[in-house]
């Protein structure tokens, strides 16, 4: 194929390399004009009959949002991949390479990932209008690439059977304590994107040598940012020093005896994207299927019953749950997560030996 | 009738033998099978990530403490795993060969419970029995000593408890072994000593058990082997442990960004060592041919236990609790209560977990179908390799079919998650692309099962006088017309237990498919370790659950037909 130099083109190149932070400036480049669910987009899609789904959302929240949209769009089968948000990275990566498409929608909570695909030019433009209208910029991509699908924080939790409130450790440093040796739960940022940014800001913002310490205090040590409320659920430890904060709102909201805790230091602030493969098998079911997830009624129901938070203005917060402004939040820097996200992954490995 | 003749006529003017394209065509089959994966491994090994012939890869692995760690852990772990095996399997091999110990058959079928129960599903299920804190064996040890509430009994986040979980898996390597060995070895040496005035204890400790020992070394070995290579209960219980084995490691190379060339030379000392271990098995056992000399005399002696007998039983069926009553209790538990560390109740009984694997996840459907389609395909294309192969070498029939032979045994010394690893090298790049498709994760499996399907077929084909074909050849047929039209039928049984052998064997694998499944591709195994790192224990219950009764279906049927008539008669003729 011949390649010719458009001045646009050569622009458009230009403002993607000038934009090395995922959320740049609104330099209002190249971004799509905005596009509204039509009934042209609807029948594309059920004549492609499938989306197939990379995530990284806890499995049981994304499965929901899918049988959401099936049964919004009857005829539309949704398949949700999910897995750490490091390896939905890498497979993506391994298949690219292999030259398989399977995939349709992403969602990543390492938001460095999608710096990674936007540089490497995996993903397709796509701006629905939900994005274009209630987004604030700082959340959605200049060149229409990607918005963000969710908001939420990497926190502390305790079980409230095991450790009662005044007894709970106040911040990372606390955990330090040889008290709690043997009693904490933690995911991995090997596996979990979720980690792997909050391990980054925390490091920044807390210190390497926390890492050092904690790493002897016989740390129960999973994989996914979802697991370690679920641990804390069945009483297996008293104590998550990271996970997930949704996960923890929906035990807590069904009764299970667990509870948050912002640490004093503050909370890693997670944003996980949501973006359209430019390889997608089914574009259309793809388009319709970002429409829905970024929709003001989906971001409602991850709200309500998923615990996440959202980016859409028109949603609204579910009482009984401290708002984000409330609460003291680390600094997102998804263009230095990127960067560095090799030799955190590295001296992580070293700390922790797995 | 007619047809049939002039049919005839022009392969007998022609006198061509299809023989040699079969034998080529099996021999290519096996060279690309086996030789290419390995060849890429050993490439990969040897070259640095820019290009270029190095040894640094190797360098790197032992003189770094994140690969010298891991290589003793393995090594400890085999080691001791392999040591309580024969501890315990030697004893319970002789209790139901040799002795008048009641319940004999169902402690037999009891161990084969153990045998097929994919170890990863038992590694999981200690998780919910042994975990410290939320295990139900130590919660009911709490309640019932009144310990306080961090105080546990067992912690299976831990060496020994890896090892214990593996061990459970692996002791029916050397039971069925020993018991085998006992079953087949004659009673006239042990008479002999008894008649000579030797008590009980002077029989056992200088014929019986010394006839037996090489079974319980070579058990021993086959154990070392397993704990070595194992990949999914280290997978579970020793990451949350903070420490990795060598199939661990190996499998966290390909993390991103993958190092696949440190990957292959950590994945050849397993090779190297696994083929070292299986020539000494090897030796061991053949060796034993003195045992058996004087051939089947008598029967063996059975030995009357007297008051010991339900203590005997009592014995056999505590260890059998380890690895099949309790972990199936906890998983039963699991599948049907709303918190998988809690035991059922009125209160906590819930059919939601079965709802949320068939209705609500939506990988469940296309993992079973990948599943089902690739058992049943390996199951059948592994049989018919088998077959011919097996055919071939057992008869003799043409030159280089001990090439054969050795081709479709050599697979037994490469480890799954080395396979795996070569397998996706070899088939990830031009010329073969396979990576992304089911082709890839069969030409695994196949060569996976290949070796235990041509020693059955092997031996049943060693059951059949050769005087059948031979009447046949004379009438007239070929080669291939007198496999199909005599050997096969008779073959009918065996043939069906060793596709039942390799469809359980394959619907369960989980190291090479780690290493080889994409999104589109993924089998129940490697969605049960999805589960897993995502704490979804409940619906792992329910999969777990599901791929057990499949299981014992199908060994069911596969030893409905060994135990009928016509087999056995078959097998005596």
């Amino acid at each position: 194929m011949k390649t010719t130099f458009t001045r646009r083109g050569v622009l458009k190149a230009g403002t993607a390399l000038a934009a090395s932070t995922v959320f740049a400036e609104p330099i209002r480049a190249a971004a799509p004009p905005a596009e509204a669910v039509t009934p042209a987009l609807i029948e594309a899609a059920k004549k492609e009959g499938k989306v197939v789904h990379y995530t990284s959302v806890d499995l049981p929240l994304a499965e929901k949002v899918a049988k959401a949209f099936e049964a919004k769009y009857p005829g539309i089968a949704v398949r949700v991949e999910r897995t750490g948000a490091e390896r939905v990275f890498s497979r993506i990566a391994q298949e690219r390479s292999s030259n398989i498409h399977a995939c349709d929608v992403v969602q990543s909570s390492d938001a460095a990932h999608f710096v990674v695909w936007k540089r490497e030019g995996v993903l397709a433009p796509y701006v629905p209008e939900d994005v274009a209208k209630h987004y604030p910029p700082e959340h959605k991509d200049p060149d229409g690439l990607f918005a963000s699908y969710r908001v939420y924080l990497c926190v502390m939790a305790r079980n409230t059977d095991l450790v009662k409130a005044e007894d709970a450790p106040k911040g990372f440093r606390d955990l330090l304590d040889p008290k709690w040796a043997g009693k904490i739960v933690k995911a991995h940022p090997g596996y979990s994107g979720t980690i792997l940014t909050a391990t980054y800001q925390t490091a920044r913002d807390v210190g390497w040598d926390y890492y050092e310490k904690l790493a002897g205090q016989k740390v129960m040590q999973v994989q996914s940012a979802s697991d370690p409320p679920k641990k804390l659920a069945l009483g297996e430890r008293s104590i998550m020093a990271d996970g997930i904060e949704y996960g923890v709102f929906q035990l807590k909201e069904t009764g299970k005896p667990v509870d948050v805790i912002y640490p004093v230091e503050g909370s890693p602030l997670i944003v996980g994207p949501n973006g359209i493969l430019k390889s997608a098998p089914n574009p259309n079911a793809a388009r319709l299927l970002q429409s829905f997830m970024l929709s003001a009624e989906c971001q409602q129901f991850n709200v309500d019953l998923g615990g996440l938070r959202t980016a859409h203005a028109l949603v609204k917060d579910k009482a009984g749950r401290k708002p984000l402004s409330e609460i003291k939040v680390m600094k997102d820097d998804a263009a230095a997560v990127e960067k560095e996200s090799e030799q955190i992954k590295a001296r992580y490995t070293q700390y922790f030996k797995v | 009738m007619t047809i049939a003749i002039s049919e005839q006529v022009p392969r007998t003017v022609h006198g061509f033998d299809y023989t040699r394209v079969v034998l080529y065509g099996f021999a290519l089959a096996l060279v690309l099978l086996i030789v290419l994966p390995m060849s890429w491994l050993v490439y990969y090994a040897f070259s640095s990530p820019s290009g270029g012939i190095t040894l640094s890869n190797f360098t790197r692995l032992f003189s770094e403490s994140t690969f010298i760690d891991p290589l003793i852990t393995t090594f400890v772990l085999a080691t001791s795993t392999s040591v309580i095996c024969c501890i315990v399997a030697a004893p319970m091999g002789w209790l139901v060969a040799r002795t008048d110990m009641p319940l004999r058959r169902t402690t037999r079928l009891m161990v084969t419970a153990s045998f097929v129960t994919p170890p990863f599903l038992g590694a999981i299920a200690w998780e919910l029995l042994a975990a410290p804190n939320s295990g139900l064996i130590n919660q009911a040890y709490r309640v019932l000593t009144g310990a306080p509430a961090d105080d546990h009994l067992f912690n299976i986040y831990s060496f020994a408890g890896l090892t214990f979980v593996i061990a459970c898996y692996t002791f029916p390597y050397v039971f069925v072994l020993v018991a085998n060995a006992l079953d087949r070895t004659p009673g006239d040496l042990e008479d002999a000593s008894s008649i000579l005035g030797g008590s009980a204890w002077d029989t056992a400790r200088r014929v019986t058990i010394p006839l037996a020992m090489p079974a319980v070394l070579a058990g021993a070995l086959v154990a070392f082997l397993q704990a070595m290579t194992l990949f999914g209960s280290p997978a579970i219980l020793a990451l949350p442990a903070g420490f990795h084995t060598m199939t661990t490691k190996i499998w966290s190379l390909f993390q991103y960004p993958p190092k696949p060339e440190l990957a292959a030379a950590a994945a050849l000392p397993l090779l190297i060592l696994t083929v070292l271990l299986l020539r000494a098995e090897h030796m061991i056992l053949g060796r034993r041919g003195y045992a058996v000399l004087g051939g089947k005399n008598s029967d063996p002696r059975i030995v009357p236990l007297g008051v010991l007998r339900w203590p005997a039983v009592l014995l056999c069926f505590g260890i059998l609790l380890c690895p099949v009553f309790l972990p199936y209790g906890a998983l039963f538990n699991a599948a049907f209560s709303r918190i998988a560390s809690q035991v059922i109740s009125i209160n906590n009984f819930t059919f939601h977990n079965i709802y949320f694997v068939f209705f609500e996840l939506s990988a469940t459907k296309l993992a079973f179908y990948n599943t089902f389609v690739l058992g049943i395909a390996t199951a059948t294309l592994g049989t018919i390799l088998a077959l011919v192969i097996s055919y071939l070498t057992t008869r003799q029939a043409v030159a280089g079919h001990r090439v054969l032979g050795f081709l479709a045994t050599a697979p037994v010394a490469i480890p799954g998650i080395v396979l795996g690893v070569g397998l996706f090298l070899s088939y990830t790049r031009p010329p073969f692309v396979l990576y992304g498709t089911l082709w890839i994760l069969l030409l695994a499996f196949l060569t996976l099962s290949l070796p235990a399907a041509y020693q059955q077929m092997q031996s049943a084909f060693r059951s059949i006088h050769p005087e059948l074909e031979d009447a046949s050849r004379i009438l007239g047929a070929t080669r291939l017309r007198a496999l199909r039209e005599i050997t096969a039928p008779l073959l009918r049984t065996s043939v069906i237990a060793t596709w039942c052998f390799v469809f359980v064997g394959t619907i369960r694998e989980l190291s090479a498919a780690i290493m080889l499944f994409t999104s589109e591709t993924k089998v129940i195994s490697v969605l049960i370790f999805d589960l897993n790192e995502s704490g979804d224990l409940a619906a792992i219950s329910v999969l777990g659950i599901i791929m057990l009764i499949i299981t014992f279906g199908i060994v069911a049927l596969a030893n409905r037909l060994r135990i009928g008539g016509g087999p056995v008669r078959l097998r005596n003729y």
